[in-house]
C-alpha cells in the first residue's frame, strides 16, 4: 500500500489507442494461424467434404446422370436381391472380423507381455509384419494359397485325409476366406494398441490386486479391462470402420466371387460405378456405409471430448 | 541496465481479474521479488512485463518508455522458467546463444560471451553437453546463462527454484544472489517461498488476489507488517493470531487473552493503542520467537502465564512448542533444555514489546 | 526357463514361493508356445511368397510340396528387375509416394502447430474435425471424385484421369489428417515454456516452427512420414480407379492387372513383384520399427 496513490489522470487518454493495436497484433497472430490452416481447410473441404455432399447430389440422378430420379436409385436398390446379399455380407464380414480381430490382439498382447521384456521387441516385430505389408500384395500371397489346384493349404490337409477345400470357389468357404485374411492383416493393429495399453498399467496396480487376493483372471477381469476401457473402445470403433469400408481384400481375394456372395459395400459400389459405368448407382451403395460411420464417429467424438475436459 | 515502473496495470481473463491495478516503481539495479500464495497474480504480473501476456489497461515502462505493445524480444528482457525451458535439442551453449544467434551477433562476440557466462556460473566443462544429460541445478545454472549473456535490461525470474530439491534450492539461491551481485542487472523475481523472497529482495512486493498487499525491505515486511496477510504470509513458523479485547484495569490498558489470562500492555503499546475501541474484536499477533519460556528475573513488557503443551517439535537449537489458547492453536520457541514435552506443563512468557494488534474483522493492523 | 531348474533346488520351506515361480515358468512355456502358433500364423503368406518367388514356372505347376523349393532361382527376380514395365510400376510408385509425403508434411505440419499453439477462431473444432476427416474411408469418395475430375477435364480441358500425378491430389486426403492429428498431439506435448522462452529470445513464430518445434518432434515428424509414405505406397483403390494406362500405374495396381492376363496366373512372378513391392514398406519397418509403432498408437494414444 505503499505507491498506490500517482497520477490517477495519465492512462485513461490512452487507453482507446493501446485497444486499437493491440487487437491488431491479436488480429496478425490469428490471420498467421489461419493461413498455416489454409491448405488443410482447402484439401479437407474441396477433397473430402464436397465429394461426400457431391455423392448425395450423385445418388439422386440417373445412370447417365442427366436426369434427377429422386430416390429412384434407392428403391431401385432395395428391389434387387444382391443389395440385400451384399448388406448380409457387409455386416457379417465387419462384425465377425472386428471380434476375433480384438479377441485375438488381446489374446497375443497378453502373450507378448507376459514374455521377458529383452524378448518382447523380437515377437512383436515379427508378430506385426502383416499389418506392414500391403493388403495388396499378401491377399496376392493368400489367393495363391487358396489356389483352386495347386492350394498350398490343401496339401498339408491331404497329409491329414482331409478333402481339398474349395477355399474362394464356393460361397461359405469364400466368406470365411476373406474374414480370415482380414483378422490376419488387422489382429496385428489391435495386438500393438492393446500391448501398448497393457504397458501403461502401473504395475503396483497388479502387485496391490494380487496381495487382495486376486487371482490371474480377477487381475484381468478387475484391473486390466477397465484400465484399458477406452483404448478397446476406440480401437474397435476405429476397425469397424476400416472393416466396413474395406476394398483391396475382398476385391482381390474373391473379386465378390462366387454369385456375388462376398461382396461388401465398396466393391460392389466398385462393380457398378467404375466397371458398370453406373456412377450413381454405385454412389448410392456406398452411402450405405454412412449410418454405421456416422454412428461410429459419434462415439469416438464423445471419447475425445471427454478426455479434452479431463485435460 | 534500466528501471521498471508499472501503472495501474490491470489483467482480464474474459470476466475474472487476475491482476487489479498494480503500481510498482523498481529502480535500477534493483532485485525486487513479487511473492504471494498460488493464484495471486505474481506470475501474471512478471508475464506482463515480459511481453508474454497483453495488458488490459494501464502501462508498462522499462527505462522510461512504455512497452505495452513492444512485442517480447524488443523488450530487452530474459526471462528464467520455472521448468528451465532448455531447448532439449540443443547443446547448453547453443541453449545460451540461441537469442544471440537469432540477432546475428557476430561468432566471436557469442563465443566470450557465452565462455564468460559459462564461467561464471561455474558449468564451464557442462557446454557441449545436451540438458538430458545434466542434472536439477545445472540446468538451472544453464537457464541463467542463457539469461546473462543476453545482458539485457531487465532480468525476469518465474519460480526457478521451485523444481529443486530443498538442499540444492539453498545453494541456488546464494549462487542468483551472488549472480546479481555481478552482473547488477535489474530483476523481477516471482516466487510463493516467502523464504527466497527475503534472503534475496533488496525490497519484496507481497501480493494477493490480485492487488500489492505491501511492498518493503524484507526487515520492514518482518516487523512492520501492513496487513494480516502479510503478517501471517511472511516468517516461519507464523504470526500466532490470539483472539483478544483492550480493557482498562486499574487505569492501565491491559489486553484480555481469556478469563485467566490479562496482560498489562508496555506503555509504548499502551499509548499507541489507546484510540481503540475497547468493544472492537481483535487479535493478538506474535510471533513465535516472542512466546518463550519464563525467565527468572522478570522484564518489562514480558508477561508469564502457565499452559500445558499439546505437542512439542525439537528441532535441535531450539524446541517449537504447540498449545491451545481459547481453540486457537499457539506455537512458540523454546530453549531446547526447558523442559518441554508433550503434554507437559510449561511456564512461558510473550514479549508483548513485540507484539501488533489486529482489528479481527478487517485484517489491519492497528 | 532357466528359473524352473533354481526352483527344484529350493529348500522346502518356501513351498508357496515355489509353487509361484512353477506358476510362472508354466505361464512362460504356454506363451511361448502360442507366440510361436501366432508368429507361424502371421508370417506363412510373406513367406511363401518367397518360396514361390524362387520356383520356375515348370516347378510350380509339377505341383511337387508346394512348401519346398527343389531348385531355387533367381529368374523371376531378373526378369522382373530388366523388365522396363516393372520398372515404371516401381518408379511411379516412388515418385508417388515421395512427392505425397512432402506434400502432406508441408500441409499438415505449419496446420499442425497453428492448431497446437496459435489458438484462434474455430481451431479446436478444425482440430476435431481433421480427425473426423480420417475415418471417412477412400470407399466413400472414389466415385464422386472420379465423376469431379471428369467434369474438371470438360471445363478446363486438363485431363487428371488416367494420368499418375492425379494420385498426389487424391492421397493427401489419406494421409494430411492423420499427420496433422498426430502432430497436434506431438506439438502439444512441447511445454509451453519452451515456444515462450524462444519468443523472448527473438524468435519469430516462424523461427519457433523451424527451429524449436520441428527439430524437439522430430519422432513425431518421422512417425508421421513413415505413416504417409506407407499409405501411399499401399493404396489400391485410388489408382486403380484413376489409372488405366500400363504406364501410368503403381505397384500394387501394376502387378495385378499386367501380371495376370486372362485366366493365366504367372505365379511365380506375381509372387516375386508381390515380394518386392511389400519390400519398401518391410525395409522402412525393419530399420525404424520403435517411429513405426509410435506412429501406429499415436492417434489413439495422443488423441
Amino acid at each position: 500500500m505503499v505507491d498506490v496513490a500517482i497520477e490517477r489522470n495519465a492512462a485513461a487518454p490512452r487507453t482507446a489507442r493501446k485497444r486499437a493495436s493491440l487487437r491488431t497484433a491479436l488480429k496478425r497472430k490469428s490471420t498467421a494461424a489461419f493461413l498455416m490452416t489454409l491448405p488443410l481447410i482447402l484439401l479437407i473441404s474441396l477433397l473430402v467434404i464436397y465429394p461426400a455432399f457431391y455423392s448425395l447430389h450423385l445418388a439422386t440422378l440417373n445412370k447417365s446422370m442427366q436426369r434427377f430420379v429422386g430416390l429412384g436409385n434407392f428403391q431401385f436398390l432395395f428391389k434387387r436381391e444382391t443389395f440385400w446379399l451384399v448388406v448380409e455380407q457387409s455386416c457379417i464380414f465387419a462384425i465377425t472380423a472386428v471380434i476375433f480381430k480384438a479377441l485375438i490382439g488381446f489374446i497375443v498382447a497378453h502373450f507378448v507381455h507376459n514374455v521377458p521384456a529383452k524378448g518382447q521387441r523380437k515377437w512383436r516385430g515379427m508378430l506385426l509384419v502383416p499389418w506392414v505389408i500391403p493388403p495388396a500384395m499378401s491377399t496376392l500371397a493368400w489367393l495363391w494359397l487358396f489356389d483352386p489346384s495347386y492350394s498350398a493349404f490343401n496339401y498339408l490337409l491331404a497329409g491329414f485325409g482331409v478333402d481339398r477345400i474349395p477355399w474362394t470357389g464356393e460361397a461359405g468357404w469364400a466368406r470365411f476366406s476373406v474374414i480370415l485374411v482380414n483378422i490376419w492383416f488387422g489382429a496385428p493393429f489391435f495386438m500393438i494398441m492393446y500391448l501398448a495399453a497393457l504397458k501403461s498399467v502401473p504395475e503396483q496396480l497388479y502387485e496391490a490386486a494380487a496381495i487382495d487376493g486376486a487371482n490371474w483372471w480377477q487381475r484381468i477381469w478387475y484391473v486390466t479391462l477397465p484400465m484399458m476401457r477406452n483404448i478397446i473402445a476406440i480401437t474397435t470403433l476405429f476397425s469397424l470402420i476400416v472393416t466396413f469400408a474395406n476394398f483391396d481384400i475382398v476385391r482381390i481375394l474373391t473379386a465378390g466371387g462366387p454369385l456375388d456372395h462376398t461382396h461388401i459395400f465398396a466393391t460392389w459400389a466398385f462393380r457398378i460405378g467404375i466397371e458398370g459405368s453406373d456412377i450413381p448407382l454405385g454412389a448410392s451403395v456406398s452411402l450405405f456405409m454412412f449410418p454405421i460411420l456416422a454412428i461410429a464417429a459419434i462415439f469416438i467424438l464423445r471419447d475425445i471430448n471427454k478426455r479434452g475436459n479431463e485435460a | 541496465m534500466a528501471d521498471v515502473t508499472l501503472r495501474k496495470v490491470v489483467k482480464r481473463y474474459d470476466e475474472v481479474e487476475a491482476v487489479r491495478g498494480i503500481d510498482l516503481d523498481i529502480a535500477d539495479h534493483e532485485f525486487v521479488v513479487l511473492v504471494g500464495p498460488s493464484g495471486c497474480g505474481k506470475s501474471t504480473t512478471l508475464r506482463m512485463i515480459a511481453g508474454l501476456e497483453d495488458i488490459s489497461d494501464g502501462d508498462i515502462m522499462i527505462g522510461g518508455d512504455v512497452i505495452n505493445d513492444v512485442p517480447p524480444k524488443d523488450r530487452d528482457i530474459a526471462m528464467v522458467f520455472q521448468n528451465y525451458a532448455l531447448y532439449p535439442h540443443m547443446t547448453v551453449a547453443e541453449n545460451m546463444s540461441f537469442g544471440l544467434r537469432l540477432k546475428r551477433y557476430p561468432k566471436a562476440e557469442i563465443k566470450s560471451r557465452v565462455d564468460e557466462a559459462a564461467r561464471m556460473l561455474d558449468i564451464v566443462e557442462l557446454v557441449d553437453r545436451k540438458p538430458k544429460q545434466l542434472s536439477g541445478g545445472q540446468r538451472q545454472r544453464v537457464a541463467m546463462g542463457r539469461a546473462i549473456v543476453r545482458n539485457p535490461k531487465v532480468f525476469l525470474f518465474d519460480e526457478p527454484l521451485s523444481n529443486l530439491d530443498a538442499k540444492l534450492r539453498v545453494q541456488m539461491r546464494i549462487e542468483i544472489k551472488k549472480v546479481h551481485q555481478k552482473v547488477r542487472t535489474t530483476t523481477v523475481y516471482v516466487t510463493h517461498d516467502q523464504v527466497e523472497a527475503m534472503t534475496l529482495a533488496d525490497r519484496v512486493v507481497v501480493m494477493n488476489h490480485g492487488r500489492i498487499e505491501q511492498i518493503g525491505t524484507p526487515n520492514e515486511l518482518y516487523h512492520k507488517p501492513a496487513t494480516k496477510f502479510v503478517a501471517s504470509f511472511i516468517g516461519s513458523p507464523a504470526m500466532n493470531f490470539i483472539p483478544c479485547r483492550l480493557e482498562d484495569l486499574a487505569g492501565k490498558l491491559h489486553v484480555r487473552l481469556t478469563d485467566r489470562i490479562v496482560f498489562p500492555l508496555p506503555p509504548a503499546r499502551a499509548a499507541r493503542y489507546q484510540g481503540v475501541p475497547r468493544t472492537d474484536k481483535l487479535l493478538l499477533g506474535l510471533r513465535p520467537e516472542h512466546i518463550t519460556e519464563a525467565k527468572q528475573h522478570s522484564e518489562p513488557g514480558v508477561e508469564t502465564f502457565d499452559t500445558v503443551l499439546d505437542v512439542t517439535e525439537p528441532m535441535g537449537m531450539e524446541t517449537l512448542i504447540y498449545f491451545t489458547m481459547e481453540g486457537t492453536q499457539v506455537c512458540g520457541r523454546v530453549n531446547p533444555n526447558a523442559g518441554a514435552h508433550d503434554g507437559g506443563p510449561l511456564r512461558l512468557a510473550v514479549d508483548l514489546n513485540n507484539m501488533h494488534l489486529l482489528n479481527e474483522v478487517t485484517g489491519a493492523v492497528l | 526357463m532357466s528359473t524352473l531348474t533354481i526352483d527344484k533346488a529350493a529348500p522346502t520351506r518356501k513351498v508357496k514361493y515355489g509353487s509361484m515361480s512353477r506358476d510362472r515358468a508354466w505361464a512362460l512355456k504356454w506363451s511361448y508356445f502360442f507366440l510361436t502358433l501366432f508368429a507361424i500364423f502371421s508370417l506363412v503368406p510373406p513367406l511363401y511368397m518367397m518360396i514361390t518367388s524362387l520356383k520356375t514356372s515348370a516347378e510350380i505347376s509339377a505341383a511337387t510340396n508346394p512348401w519346398w523349393v527343389f531348385h531355387p532361382t533367381l529368374s523371376n527376380y531378373v526378369e522382373l528387375l530388366t523388365s522396363n514395365q516393372f520398372l515404371t510400376f516401381f518408379r511411379n510408385s516412388a515418385l508417388v509416394s515421395i512427392f505425397v509425403v512432402t506434400i502432406t508434411m508441408l500441409i499438415s505440419v505449419p496446420a499442425a502447430f497453428a492448431l497446437a499453439r496459435m489458438r484462434f477462431w474455430g481451431s479446436a473444432t478444425l482440430a476435431t474435425g481433421v480427425f473426423l476427416t480420417y475415418l471417412i474411408p477412400e470407399t466413400l469418395l472414389f466415385l464422386p471424385l472420379f465423376k469431379m475430375f471428369v467434369v474438371f477435364s470438360e471445363f478446363t480441358g486438363i485431363q487428371l484421369i488416367n494420368k499418375w500425378y492425379v494420385l498426389l491430389i487424391v492421397y493427401p486426403t489419406l494421409t494430411v489428417p492423420f499427420c496433422t492429428w498426430i502432430m497436434i498431439g506431438y506439438f502439444a506435448s512441447i511445454p509451453k515454456e519452451l515456444d515462450e522462452a524462444a519468443i523472448i529470445d527473438g524468435a519469430s513464430w516462424f523461427q519457433t516452427l523451424t527451429r524449436i518445434f520441428i527439430p524437439v518432434a522430430f519422432p513425431g515428424i518421422i512417425a508421421a512420414t513413415i505413416f504417409a509414405f506407407t499409405v501411399s505406397w499401399a493404396q489400391f483403390l485410388y489408382p486403380l480407379v484413376f489409372t488405366t494406362s500400363i504406364d501410368q500405374l503403381v505397384l500394387p495396381v501394376g502387378i495385378i492387372t499386367s501380371l495376370i492376363k486372362g485366366d493365366v496366373f504367372n505365379w511365380g512372378q506375381i509372387m516375386t513383384g508381390a515380394l518386392l513391392g511389400a519390400a519398401p514398406p518391410l525395409i522402412i519397418y525393419a530399420f525404424l520399427m520403435d517411429y513405426y509403432i509410435a506412429g501406429l498408437t499415436a492417434g489413439a494414444t495422443k488423441g
